[in-house]
Formats: C-alpha cells, structure tokens, sequence
C-alpha cells in the first residue's frame, strides 16, 4: 500500500493490517499490543485530563511535524497544568491518498516525541476521509497524568519568567509554506516540556506553554484570570536572531507570534534565580530569562509594557490574524 | 545596522534632551504632520507621541496610507468585479481586501461562481497565480505609493513580456507630493513643519518636497522609522523652525539619496503615466495619480468596469482623519461602534491606519 484508501476505513482486514504493520510497528507497546477498545491503567492521587487536535499546514516543518506536535502539545498542556504526563491517546484523520511514507515518517516522529517525554500511547483511532475532506491528515491527543501541584496563588512582587526565545515555531512555519521567499535555517522550537515538570518543587505558582496568541495573549490571560497588575519589559524579552529579523521585515510583532516550546513562569521573587540557573540548564531553556513582574502598577487585570524606547504602553489580547504590512 | 540601537531608551533620552531645549526656546504651540502611517506608528506605539503633545508639540497623521486614502469606488469596483463575473480571482494585500463597505468587505463576499479572492503578500505573485489559472481571468487590485509602485510596475512589465492574456489590474497608484500640495493650498490645516516619509523617499528622493519649503515656507525632514530616526527628524524641523529657515532635510542619510533611485523610477515611469488621482478626503488632485500606459491591462478597460460609490460608508471620517482635520478621537464612529474587531473604515483596518494606531496605542506614553 502506497497511498491511503478509503477501503481502509471499513474496518476490515485492511485495517487490522494497517493496524499491525504501521500502528504497533512504530507505537507498539504492552498496552496497545492488544487491540482492545479501551486501555486499563494505574495512576496514583488525583488524575488530569486534557486534548487537543493538530491541523498544521504544512504537516513537516524545521524542527518537526505534525506528529512531534501533538504529542508535544498535549504533554505540554498537562506538564503546565501541574500534571505529570503519562499516557496519550492518538487519534488519526487522513485524507484518502495521503502517501504512506508520511504517515511512517508522522509516527515515527510520534514514537520519538513520546519517547522522550515519557509518556505510552494506549489507545487510538483511524478514520479515513474521501479525498478533498481533509488537508491530508489531523490529529487528535488526549493525555492524562498524575496532579503533581495546584497551581495558583499568584500575589504583586511575584515575578514573570520566560523559558526561552519567542516565536520560532510561527516563523519556522512562514519559512516552510514558502510564503514570504525567504530562505534559510530556522527551526520549529516543537518539544515537550516534560523537563519543566521540577519547576512545581521549586516554588513555581503558575505556568502556562506559549501557543497561538502568542506571549502577549498569556500574559493577558494571566493578568485577566489572577486580576493582577502584569508589567512586562520588551527589552528582556529573548528573541533569536532570525525571528528578530523577519518581523522588522514583515512589521510583525514577536509578542503575538507562536511558539511550540516555550513556557511562562510565575514564581515568588526570592526563587527566580535558582529557576533561572535550572532552566538555562534544559536544552531549550539557554535564553530563559526574568521579563517583568505582577505589580508595577496600578491596573488591575491588565498587562503594561515598556517598550525597548521606554514607553508604557497597555499589551491587548491577540485581535483578528496577524497581516504583514504592505509598505 | 542594528536596529535596536536606533530604538534603544538611552538614546531616545538623549534627543528628548534636545527636543526639549528646542521647544522651550521656539516657546509655543507646534503642529507637525508625519505623512506616513509608518511614521504615526513609531511615534504612538513609542508613547513618544503623547509625549511631545504635553510638551506642546501635536503629531499630525498624513494622508500616507495607501490602503486609507483609496477610495470607495475603486474598492466598489472591484466588489461589483468579483460579485457579478464569473471565473475572476481578485488578488489583493490583506488589509485591502478587509476594508469594510456598507455591504461586505471584500474577503467576505460571496463571489459569483468560479470567482474567488487571494490574499497576496507580494506583486510578483499575481504571475505565478495567473500563469496556475488559465481558464481564469486574475485582477490585481494593485494600490500603493512610490514605495510599492516600482515591483507593481515590474509586475505590469512582466505580464506584457512573457504575454499573459489573463491577467489585469484595478490600480489605485498615488504619488506622495501632491496631497501635501493640497492641504497646504487649503490653508485649513495650521502646519508648522513636514516629517516626510522614509520609504517613499528611497524611490523619489528628497528633492520633490523642494516645492513646500520654496512655496509655502514649511519646514520639513525625511527620516527613518525607529524611534531615534523620527526624533532626529523632528529635531532637524525644529532647528529649521528656531532659525526661522524651511528646508528639505535628511536625517535618514543611510537609505535616502537627494535623487533618490533612478532605477526605480524607470520601471515606473515605463509601465505608467501621471495622470489625475481621486483620493478618499480630497476628490480628485491633479497629476497626483499614475495609470498604466498598456491600457489593455487595464481592468476598467477590460471589463467595462465603473467607479462604484454605492459602496461608500457616509458616517465614516477616515476622508477627514487623512487630511489631518480631524485626530481619529474626534470621528463620531472612534471606538464606538468602530473598532479594529468590527471596523468601519479603512483608517481602522490597516496597520497604518491612524484611527487602528491611536485605538491600540493611545495610552501608550514614554517614561524612559
């Protein structure tokens, strides 16, 4: 089998082929071996939940794919969450014809990620969708784990940490659909955040991972939902070099861009430091830096920044779609 | 260079110093347009804006956005274009096509059958759209400055050279000097000096502006887009204004040439010719537009198209806002019902736009 057929989805001998030979060679694990319906696991304390579904265009990006992301997106939700991530499910919609090389290459990438985050897929789904009703292939994760903290508590003097540089994965993405001509080497900042989980033992009250929206719409989110006064600082804000460079091209504003590996911390003042030195040691934390702080001023429920020119302006929630200007 | 050096919050400091000391010695109330929506941009988004305003010294918005100052009929135009004609793909920059209308804007219409609407980020990909659609006829509706106007102009070229039959364009090409002319001819507007914009003036130099210095007496500076840039431009007016002289300065001498860039000005100059140019605020302004001299190539040619106005939205102040009458808070419509989610003029879609500027950055002042 080349290409995906709609045969595939009448469950039939097709598909427990399909089943042996792409699924369990590459996810195969105790758990899934066995093709049940549902899987039967161990988990101690009290149990987080979350999903999330992966539409990316194009699916292989710098730095990953769309099967990177969705285990790095679900694990990054529970990790934030104050959750140890342990198992996922793995839900698959594909597009009839989608190539079956791409499918091997998504699940190994799947493979990988879960490997390094340490987490099982147990369960799962195929669904095959005639041609033209899909972009080539979705996917479904839900991942549940162990509560290992409750976050919250968030109080003035606390303050804002960055686990790293911002925007890659929207700028790896530009780069990748071709959409600008620009040419280079950037990559997707894609990982599971796995590594941060410590951060709950080290005083750390309240994390969020950066996705669409961007910085700006988390530090909104966080100011909204703690009813806080956030002050934020441009000028602390890590930005690699080519991000830097194609938004001043593009009249972007990094604040608003995605990333897929990048978290906000919020801890009290006398813990920044020893955060700080334990973040810079994570291979995606090297630019992990303190950006500002709750308190600052006197708006309660919203985010002030001061600009690298040293004006105060009030950071808005991400509005409509980011446009690159015309001139 | 790094332009970070040119935002950074010491140096801004420094030139604030001298700004200072200017004002106080010119000791009274100064109104300064800055054409460019680029311009209005660094200044709000700074806070140097509201700034200066304290000190007595107004930021003027100019009519140098070009999404802000086309007018409703060529946006009917291409409305009535993509809704009644089958087999059309309309291209356009993104901010253009959600310029709202009393009906929808453009991205949201329901195009008649086959037809559909593209967003572009660049002119040049209009031939590659062109050359993918054979059994469609692509329009461009190509609106810009002299910034944008020269790779508009190379596009043109290239569809005659390589003798694409499917493709058009509705042009709204405008020409920077000629407003600046208008609003000073009006005497309606009280301007003490020009920021004159840094783009444009890459392509046309600084020496078309002589005419505003020589004329009417106004000082002016071409500068760049970071916060220093715009404050040593205002400072090269401000010194202009002390010594009671009007020049036309350059204070953004690593991108602006007093010629500027004879090269560019070719393309255009071979694809197009001046022509009368109706703006949104001012109706029409002589020799202030340009056309396409292949006049096949032309839309309004090809398809028998009109100015259409029934799309024209009679509450909104944008025409008002561009002319410098009115500040964006002034419009009856600013912040209600008009805003960036549900927009009512183009002044509130395009990120040049002042009515989008002073609604996000209006609060926004320096402290550095």
């Amino acid at each position: 089998m080349d290409r995906i057929s709609l045969s595939l989805g009448s469950g039939g001998k097709l598909m427990r082929e399909f089943l042996r030979t792409l699924i369990l060679r590459h996810l195969g694990n105790p758990c899934l071996d066995g093709l049940a319906d549902s899987a039967h696991l161990e988990i101690r304390g009290r149990v987080g939940f979350t999903t999330d579904s992966f539409v990316i265009q194009p699916i292989f990006f710098p730095g990953g794919d769309i099967g990177r992301l969705a285990v790095a997106g679900t694990v990054n939700d529970l990790v934030v969450s104050g959750i140890k991530p342990l198992y996922l499910s793995l839900s698959l919609i594909l597009e009839e014809g989608f190539p079956v090389s791409d499918l091997k290459k998504v699940l190994s990438s799947v493979r990988e990620a879960a490997a390094e985050a340490g987490v099982m897929v147990v369960t799962g789904d195929t669904k095959v969708v005639r041609r033209g009703e899909a972009d080539g292939l979705y996917i479904n994760t839900a991942g549940v784990g162990q509560v290992v903290a409750e976050p919250g508590g968030i109080e003035g003097g606390d303050v804002i940490i960055l686990t790293g540089s911002v925007g890659d994965h929207s700028v790896a993405v530009m780069v990748a659909r071709r959409e600008f001509e620009f040419e280079g080497e950037m990559e997707s900042d894609c990982r599971p955040l796995h590594g941060l989980l410590p951060l709950w033992q080290m005083g750390v009250k309240w994390m969020r991972d950066i996705t669409r929206g961007g910085l700006a719409t988390i530090l909104c989110e966080c100011a909204e939902g703690g009813d806080v006064p956030v002050f934020v600082e441009e000028a602390r804000v890590p930005l690699s070099a080519p991000v830097r460079a194609i938004s001043e091209i593009l009249g972007l504003d990094p604040l608003y861009l995605a990333s897929e590996g990048k978290a906000v911390v919020i801890a009290p003042r006398d813990r920044a430091e020893g955060i700080v030195d334990f973040l810079r040691s994570l291979p995606a934390g090297k630019s992990s830096a303190v950006i500002g702080r709750i308190g600052g001023h006197e708006r309660k429920g919203e985010v002030v920044l001061k600009s690298i020119s040293g004006g105060l302006r009030l950071l808005e929630p991400l509005t409509g779609e980011l446009l690159p200007r015309i001139c | 260079m790094d332009p970070l050096l040119l935002r950074e919050e010491r140096s801004v400091r420094a030139l604030l110093k001298e700004v200072d000391a200017l004002l106080e010695r010119v000791d009274r109330e100064l109104r300064i347009m800055e054409v460019c929506g680029t311009h209005t941009m660094t200044a709000h988004r700074s806070g140097l804006g509201n700034l200066l305003r304290k000190k007595g010294l107004r930021l003027i918005s100019g009519p140098g956005c070009p999404v802000c100052i086309t007018p409703d009929g060529i946006v009917g135009a291409a409305a009535a274009l993509v809704t009644e004609r089958p087999d059309i793909v309309l291209a356009s920059f993104g901010d253009m096509l959600r310029v709202p209308t009393p009906k929808k804007h453009l991205l949201h219409l329901v195009p008649a059958k086959g037809s559909t609407v593209k967003t572009i980020y660049s002119p040049e990909e209009v031939l590659d759209i062109a050359r993918a659609s054979p059994g469609k006829q692509v329009v461009f509706l190509a609106v810009g400055f002299e910034t944008t106007i020269p790779s508009i102009a190379w596009t043109v070229e290239e569809a005659e050279r390589s003798g694409l039959k499917n493709l058009s364009f509705i042009t709204c090409l405008r020409l920077v000097p000629p407003p600046l002319r208008a609003i000073l001819a009006s005497g309606e507007s009280g301007l003490d000096g020009f920021i004159y914009p840094g783009h444009v003036s890459v392509i046309i130099g600084s020496q078309p502006y002589e005419f505003i210095a020589r004329e009417f007496s106004v000082p002016g500076a071409v500068t760049g887009f970071e916060p220093v840039d715009l404050l040593l431009g205002i400072l090269s007016v401000l010194r202009q204004i002390e010594g009671g002289e009007a020049r036309v300065d350059i204070a953004y001498s690593r991108a602006v040439r007093p010629e500027g860039n004879p090269a560019a000005r070719r393309v255009m100059a071979s694809a197009c010719e001046v022509t009368d140019g109706e703006w949104r605020g001012f109706g029409a302004i002589p020799a202030s537009g340009l056309r396409l001299r292949n006049r096949d190539l032309d839309a309004f040619e090809r398809f028998s198209l009109a100015y259409d106005f029934s799309w024209e939205n009679m509450a909104c102040g944008c025409g008002d806002v561009v002319r410098g009458l009115i500040e964006p808070e002034q419009c009856p419509l600013f912040g209600n019902p008009c805003t960036p989610e549900q927009p009512m003029g183009p002044c509130m879609v395009s990120v040049e736009g002042s009515c989008l500027i002073h609604y996000k950055y209006g609060d926004t002042m320096w402290t550095g």
